[in-house]
C-alpha cells in the first residue's frame, strides 16, 4: 500500500511517519502532484497557524489538488480545518470540503483546549471497532461547530465536530497518532478503508 | 470532559534520566526510551523530557533520545532544557517531539515566545517557570531555581500567555523534592490569573498530593519524576484514586 503524507512545511510529520511504521506500513513524504495522485491513502497533517498554513498550501498549488483526489484523505487537527469551509484563525478561507466554518472557543474554557477528551456519537468505518465515549488527544485553539459532516462529536464549552466526513474525505480534531492504542486503531481502521 | 493530565518527568543528563532532590545530588533511576513505554503502558497522558545539564552542557545524545522515544510511545511529549531558538525547536519538532519547554531562554528573550508561537503554533510552546518565595513574594529563578530574577511569578505568567505560550509549567522550587505537596496557592492564583493550561510540577509525595493539586490548586496537569521512577506511586493506582475523588481522568 502506497500512503503519502502531504508536506507543505505545516506539522509534526516525523509523529505520523513512526505511528504508521508502528502498524507495519511506511509512508513516505511529498508534496508532488504526481505522487499524491498514485497514493493509495492520503494523510494531510497541520499544527501552526490556519492562515500560514493556508499560504504555503496555495504556493505549493495543493489547495488545488487536495479537493480532486479520490482515494481515502484523512486531514489531521489542523489538517481537518483546512479542508472546511474558512477558518476565523486569520480569516482564511479553506478547502471547502466540509461544509463547515471553523471557530473560536471563547475565554468561558481555557484556549487551546490541551489533553485528552471522551469523543462520542461515532459515525463511519473508521470508528469500526473503537467504543463510544474513548478518550483522544487534542491540542487545539479553533474548532468545527457539530454539523452535518460530523463523524465524532466531542464536548469542551460546546458540542462540536471532533471528525468529520464527506465522500473519500476524512478529518478529525484529534490526533490519532498520539492518542495511544484506540488512536492507533483509528489510524489502522483509516489505512483499510 | 477534558480529563486532568498525569505527566511523569523524566530528567535526562547524558541520555540517561536522573532525578535530584532540590536539582542537586543526582541519582540515576533508568533508561529513559525504557522509562517512557512504562509510563506511555500505565496510563500516562504525556510526558516530559528535560534536559538538565542543556544549559551548561552542550548534548547531541538528545536529538537521538526524541527520535528513539516518538518512534516507541503513542502519546504525547514535550521537550526541555537549553533551548534557545527557533532552530533549536525546529530540530526537535522535526524529530518528533509535540512540545518544547523553554525556560532561562524566555526570560533572557521573551520574544523568543512569540517567535516560537508565530512559526510552530501555541499549541507547541510551553513556557516552564521555577520560583520560589523570597520575603513572601514569588520570584522566578533560572538555572535550575540557582539564580534569582527580578521577575515575579504571576506578572511573568500572564507576559508569558500574552506572547503566545500555549500552556505554563510552574515548578515550586520551594516544595521540590520535599515530597510535602504542591504549592496549591500560588497554583490556583495562577490558574484563575491566565487562561492557558497551567501544569503543576514540585512536590508530589502522595496520592493525596495529586488530588490537592486539582481541586486546591485547580491545575489542568500534574506532573512528578521521582515517585514514579521509584514506583512509589503507580500511575494506574493515582488514577483511581482520583476518579474516586470525581476529578475526570482518562483511565
Amino acid at each position: 500500500m502506497k500512503i503519502v503524507i502531504i508536506n507543505y512545511g505545516a506539522g509534526n510529520i516525523q509523529s505520523i511517519m513512526f505511528a504508521i511504521e508502528r502498524l507495519g506500513f511506511t509512508a513516505i513524504l511529498s508534496n508532488d502532484w504526481k505522487e499524491i495522485k498514485a497514493a493509495d491513502k492520503v494523510i494531510f497533517p497541520g499544527v501552526g497557524e490556519a492562515s500560514s498554513a493556508m499560504k504555503m498550501l496555495i504556493d505549493s498549488g495543493l489547495d488545488v489538488l487536495i479537493p480532486t483526489l479520490k482515494q481515502p484523505v484523512l486531514g489531521i487537527c489542523l489538517g481537518m480545518q483546512l479542508m472546511c469551509n474558512k477558518s476565523e484563525e486569520g480569516n482564511t478561507a479553506g478547502l471547502e470540503i466540509f461544509d463547515v466554518d471553523v471557530v473560536k472557543f471563547t475565554p468561558k474554557v481555557k484556549v487551546p483546549q490541551m489533553g485528552w477528551n471522551q469523543i462520542y456519537n461515532l459515525k463511519s468505518n473508521l470508528f469500526k471497532g473503537i467504543a463510544e465515549k474513548e478518550y483522544m488527544y487534542l491540542v487545539h485553539s479553533f474548532y468545527a461547530p457539530n454539523c452535518p459532516d460530523a463523524i465524532a462529536t466531542t464536548n469542551y464549552e460546546v458540542e462540536y465536530a471532533s471528525a468529520l466526513k464527506k465522500n473519500n474525505f476524512y478529518g478529525t480534531q484529534f490526533h490519532p497518532e498520539k492518542s495511544g492504542d484506540v488512536g492507533e486503531q483509528i489510524l489502522a481502521n483509516f489505512l483499510q478503508l | 470532559m477534558l480529563t486532568k493530565r498525569i505527566i511523569p518527568c523524566l530528567d535526562i543528563k547524558n541520555g540517561r534520566t536522573v532525578k535530584g532532590v532540590n536539582f542537586v545530588d543526582l541519582r540515576d533511576a533508568g533508561d529513559p526510551v525504557e522509562l517512557a513505554k512504562i509510563y506511555s503502558d500505565e496510563g500516562a497522558d504525556e510526558l516530559v523530557f528535560l534536559d538538565i545539564s542543556a544549559t551548561e552542557e552542550r548534548r547531541k545524545t538528545l536529538i537521538d533520545l526524541v527520535r528513539k522515544v516518538a518512534a516507541t510511545i503513542n502519546i504525547p511529549f514535550t521537550v526541555g532544557g537549553g533551548i534557545s531558538s527557533v532552530k533549536d525547536v525546529d530540530v526537535l519538532l522535526q524529530n518528533g517531539a509535540d512540545k518544547v519547554s523553554i525556560n532561562s531562554s524566555a526570560v533572557k528573550n521573551p520574544q523568543l515566545i512569540n517567535d516560537l508561537a508565530q512559526k510552530f503554533g501555541s499549541q507547541c510552546v510551553v513556557v516552564a517557570i521555577d520560583a520560589k518565595q523570597i520575603d513572601g513574594h514569588w520570584i522566578v529563578h533560572l538555572v535550575g531555581g540557582k539564580v534569582p530574577t527580578e521577575l515575579n511569578l504571576f506578572d511573568w505568567a500572564k507576559e508569558v500567555e500574552q506572547r503566545g505560550a500555549g500552556e505554563i509549567l510552574f515548578t515550586s522550587m520551594d516544595n521540590d523534592g520535599t515530597k510535602n505537596g504542591f504549592a496549591n496557592e500560588a497554583l490556583a492564583k495562577l490558574s484563575e490569573l491566565v487562561n492557558i493550561p497551567i501544569i503543576a510540577s514540585g512536590g508530589a509525595g502522595n496520592i493525596q498530593h495529586f488530588v490537592d493539586s486539582f481541586l486546591e490548586g485547580k491545575a489542568d496537569a500534574a506532573l512528578a519524576a521521582s515517585v514514579f521512577h521509584f514506583k512509589e506511586i503507580e500511575i494506574k493506582t493515582l488514577k483511581e484514586a482520583l476518579k474516586n475523588n470525581n476529578i475526570e481522568v482518562r483511565i
